[in-house]
């Protein structure tokens, strides 16, 4: 029998459990970018007090319920509203002006987790006076924080840290206007969601379902290897007609990227491109 | 083998620290440098610029999915994990680990994972406890381990959290570690790029 180290054997057990995930659910995270996955893996385990990946994975594979506490646990969802104050500005001054241009405007908002960043686009484009023309297609794989996310329910403490980030994105009232508190809670208005779809989409699995104006996905692909991610953004390029919008996070690149001829630079630090053919 | 990966994690002090240490590493050196340093979300490029200004090797704030260039000194930027892939670098945004965001645990630990006994590890100053797990991590997987000597640290906290962890290897002061750091890396003149 070969020596295997720890180390190895984890590796083994992982790749057989996403294989496994992968046939027995449909979601696929063979392709995500290791170090991380393996870390959020690991956190998953001690959370059900289990020793190995591979128990883990007999529990998955049986139990509806645990398949649904690792989905959460592997998936990252931290997001806050008007997360990088300076894209939502350079998104005011440089998207905005084309989205006028437009008659009805489709916007994606992929991977929108609990959908603070979608609530915060809403807003942007209300206090442009674009929101009524405007359809926002907010996507996630995980239905459970998809559900969250149609609720527009967040936390009041977290409004004092989001209207910081308003006023820096130069945000044109308050944000308290857009919220009721009750309980420890800010209730968003309903009719920041009455132009948002929520649905189900995974970036690996599923292919495009529409053409957009302006596709926003960010830190998303930071979780994908860089296979993954040429064939992700392979999709928004697939999604987006000459002109089309394509946001990323801060620290993304498209450097690594075979399409990086078909996007020229918006705004290079807010990570703002668009499609020239 | 020979080393190929130095992870430097530093917290309070760590600024100063950072830029004195890299101010003698030389030009030649053959190892690619990793460093997660605790600073406030506000302080990006500037951070960068002062620490550029110390050092002849090029210093980067690190992007997804860079390369690991040997002679380059990436940068965790605010806000972010780094960490290390077998090909490179990655970054996550996963809550804070330890109430550290970067977390030096979590670069100290995807090193040791992906790169083993080709890491070298220092912890620097700091007051918190950033870093034991991870450089204890290091050592296991074959890495060796420095610690700047708590006697001399600005704040000697986190050295002595991460002696405490783990049988480290080098205990020095912090004017030590370069030439320590530049006699276990290849000469870059003898490796390929």
């Amino acid at each position: 029998m070969p020596a295997v180290t720890e180390l190895e054997l984890e590796d083994l057990e992982t790749e057989l459990f996403l294989e496994g995930m992968f046939r027995r659910y449909g979601f696929d995270f063979r392709q995500y970018a290791p170090a991380s996955l393996k870390r959020r893996i690991r956190a998953c385990m001690r959370q059900e007090e289990i020793e190995t990946v591979s128990a883990l994975q007999d529990q998955v594979l049986h139990d509806a319920a645990a398949k649904n506490r690792f989905l959460l646990a592997v998936t990252v969802n931290t997001t806050e509203m008007f997360r990088d104050p300076a894209f939502y500005r350079a998104f005011r001054d440089k998207v905005v002006p084309l989205l006028r241009e437009r008659p009805r405007t489709r916007i994606w908002q992929a991977g929108c987790s609990t959908g603070e960043e979608v609530y915060s686009v809403a807003i942007l484009l209300h206090e442009e006076g674009l929101y009524d023309r405007c359809l926002i297609y907010a996507t996630d794989l995980n239905e459970a924080v998809l559900e969250r996310a149609r609720e527009g329910i967040f936390p009041l403490s977290a409004m004092r840290r989001y209207s910081e980030n308003y006023f820096d994105a130069a945000g044109q009232g308050s944000l308290a206007e857009y919220y009721t508190a009750s309980y420890g809670n800010a209730i968003f208005h309903e009719p920041l969601r009455r132009n948002v779809v929520f649905a189900p989409h995974n970036l690996v699995t599923d292919g495009s379902f529409n053409e957009f104006d302006a596709i926003l996905c960010r830190n998303v692909l930071i979780y994908f290897n860089q296979a993954l991610q040429a064939r992700v953004l392979n999709l928004f390029l697939d999604s987006l007609p000459p002109g089309g919008v394509l946001g990323l996070g801060a620290k993304e690149s498209m450097c690594a990227s075979p399409y990086e001829a078909d996007l020229e630079t918006l705004d290079g630090a807010a990570k703002l491109y668009r499609k020239v053919r | 083998m020979g080393y190929e990966i130095v992870v430097i994690g530093a917290s309070r002090g760590g600024m100063r620290a950072l830029a004195t240490l890299l101010s003698v590493l030389p030009r030649e050196l053959g190892g690619t440098v990793v460093a997660v340093l605790h600073r406030g979300e506000g302080l990006g490029d500037e951070l960068i610029r002062f620490l550029q200004s110390a050092s002849v090797l090029p210093v980067r704030e690190a992007e997804d999915k860079d390369d690991l260039r040997r002679g380059v000194v990436y940068v965790a930027p605010p806000g972010y994990h780094l960490l290390l892939e077998k090909g490179g670098l990655a970054l996550s945004t996963e809550g804070p680990v330890s109430w550290a965001r970067p977390s030096i645990d979590v670069l100290f630990e995807s090193a040791a994972d992906a790169w083993g006994e080709r890491v070298i590890g220092v912890v620097l100053t700091g007051t918190n406890a950033d870093g034991a797990q991870g450089l204890a991590r290091i050592k296991r997987r074959g890495g060796l381990t420095v610690v700047q000597a708590p006697s001399e640290a600005e704040c000697p906290g986190m050295p002595e959290a991460a002696i405490a962890a783990s049988a480290v290897d080098h205990v020095l002061p912090l004017a030590e570690i370069p030439a320590l750091l530049s006699r276990l890396c290849p000469d870059l003149n003898t490796v390929k790029p």
